[in-house]
């Protein structure tokens, strides 16, 4: 018996990146045509002349700075894409980069419902032009006791939510993940609850720090990490962040979210990080740093990841350890 | 019923030996050309883990395989085995103790109470000591056979006790802890079925032999 590594495959035999990403652009590019002889809204703000969708590994412009960014070292691009969890293709975290080349991103819309003032559904292109691009550099921690630094590229989340006008009695929102048992394989496996559910208050998804994201290291999303659309709330632990939404609702009751529903003693609906209140089975008093060296101590997790200063007053009242 | 030769047996048993090194050199040739990951640590401890189970599988399958294929020497391989499940068990343990949690007694004794996992984990561990601590001829002619065999009866429970150590650390996919699971099963299964059988034959025949 083998332990598997993404090492196991050498690296002759990965397909060479010209010739996938050739691949892809003919098929999202088939895609593309498609899409906007239907619709014809593909003009991009900020690059007019773009008519091929993005594909992932493709540069993303007109990127802003944001005051939110983090000043630690991001981990190596190679790390954040071959180390994480993504339950649809894999529950191994090694798997999920190869197992997901092939996933489809195009076209993809975004479907808008509950308490909304109209229903409606976002076409990708569309969601991308929301708001300018900023280039988040968040610190990611994962609840099984693992942190990366992460230079996201997207938008805050309240931009969809203005574009979407919930009614004002819409006390939450709850995002899901895209169904595709034929791309994703342990859709077809009683692994999880399919799809994936995950949920935010109001508050939570209306803060600054909450954003959507689209890119990362200036690039279209990788597959791997959600693509094309994913939630990233740096404060909370890293499976809040759900991938590959198909879906924003909107509702007045706390929605259902899918580690809670599988079980509720080790996963709140909030999951803040909290570094005294511990999971079950591991102590969430530290955190190993992807890319440190094999014999470099954890370091100490930080009161909402550390992000406390400005999102700590969102929870004044509340007792943590109740709603972990 | 098959007889190996004993030169044979000796030269096996040395490719045995250096086989079982196996898992350990690739783990160390990885860690030295850098192709352990993103997360070193989570590699080596999930390897040596499986291994220790694998290997306390193995052990347990010696008696049912030479009873199978008939070749009774086979039992020349079990404590080596057996040792080495012990070995690979230990380096897993010593990546915990130190790897993850640097010597920190406090929130080892901690884990320990709290996380019946660790808890598991640790029992399967300590269950192996007093096997490999009396794995030796004289320890079998000071115990008298039948005493060291009903001692050496405790790899079931270390076995069974590593098997629900990993179960209960998997968050939801349950599919390779079950796996080792069902042959534990399966290996024990084996035990309880021959041993039925023996009774039921012994039983059998002495009103034969009395009459």
């Amino acid at each position: 018996m083998l332990i598997r590594k993404p090492d196991d495959i050498p690296s002759s035999e990965i397909t060479p990146k010209a010739a996938y990403l050739s691949r892809r652009q003919f098929l999202t590019g088939a895609a593309a045509a498609g899409a906007a002889l239907a619709g014809g809204f593909y003009l991009r703000s900020n690059s007019h002349d773009e008519s091929v969708v993005q594909a992932s590994g493709e540069k993303l412009t007109g990127i802003t700075k944001s005051k939110y960014s983090s000043t630690e070292k991001p981990t190596s691009f190679k790390d954040i894409t071959n180390y994480n969890n993504y339950y649809e293709f894999s529950t191994d975290k090694y798997e999920p980069n190869g197992m997901s080349k092939d996933f489809r991103t195009r076209p993809w819309s975004l479907a808008i419902d509950g308490m909304v003032k109209k229903r409606k559904s976002l076409d990708i292109d569309s969601i991308l032009k929301l708001a300018p691009l900023e280039e988040r550099i968040y610190r990611h921690r994962c609840v099984e006791g693992w942190s990366m630094v992460v230079p996201w590229v997207g938008f805050p989340l309240s931009a969809l939510i203005k574009a979407a006008d919930p009614l004002p009695s819409a006390k939450f929102i709850a995002f899901q993940t895209i169904l595709a048992p034929d791309e994703m394989p342990n859709q077809k496996r009683d692994v999880l609850a399919w799809p994936y559910v995950e949920g935010l208050r109001m508050d939570e998804a209306m803060h600054p720090l909450t954003i959507l994201a689209v890119g990362l290291y200036d690039q279209v999303l990788p597959n791997v990490d959600g693509a094309p659309l994913r939630l990233i709330v740096p404060w909370k632990y890293g499976f809040k962040g759900i991938k590959a939404i198909v879906k924003v609702s909107f509702a007045d009751k706390m929605p259902p979210t899918t580690w809670n529903v599988m079980a509720p003693d080790e996963y709140g609906f909030y999951s803040n990080v909290n570094p005294t209140v511990d999971h079950p089975r591991w102590s969430q008093a530290t955190e190993r740093r992807i890319g440190a060296s094999l014999f470099a101590p954890k370091q100490p997790t930080l009161m909402f990841n550390g992000y406390s200063d400005q999102v700590a007053s969102l929870y004044s009242g509340m007792d943590l350890r109740k709603n972990f | 019923m098959a007889k190996i030769p004993e030169p044979i047996l000796r030269s096996l048993k040395v490719v045995v030996l250096l086989l079982c090194l196996g898992p350990l050199m690739v783990l160390m040739w990885k860690a030295t050309h850098d192709l352990l990951g993103a997360n070193p640590v989570d590699v080596i401890t999930r390897s040596t883990g499986r291994w220790t189970l694998t290997f306390l599988l193995i052990t347990l399958g010696v008696t049912p395989l030479r009873k199978l294929v008939r070749i009774p020497s086979l039992v020349r391989f079990r404590r080596m085995l057996g040792l080495y499940a012990l070995f690979y068990g230990t380096l897993h343990l010593m990546t915990y103790v130190w790897l993850d949690k640097f010597f920190d007694v406090q929130a080892m004794l901690h884990d320990i109470a709290k996380r019946r996992f660790i808890t598991a984990g640790m029992t399967a561990w300590a269950l192996m000591l007093p096997l490999a601590l009396t794995s030796t001829a004289g320890s079998i002619r000071r115990l008298g056979g039948k005493r060291w065999q009903r001692l050496h009866r405790l790899i079931y429970f270390s076995a069974a006790a590593g098997v629900i150590h990993f179960i209960w650390l998997v968050k939801a996919d349950l599919k390779r802890p079950l796996t080792y699971g069902a042959i534990l099963l399966l290996l024990l299964g084996y035990r309880a079925v021959s041993s039925a059988i023996t009774r039921v034959r012994s039983r059998q025949t002495v009103p034969a032999a009395s009459a």
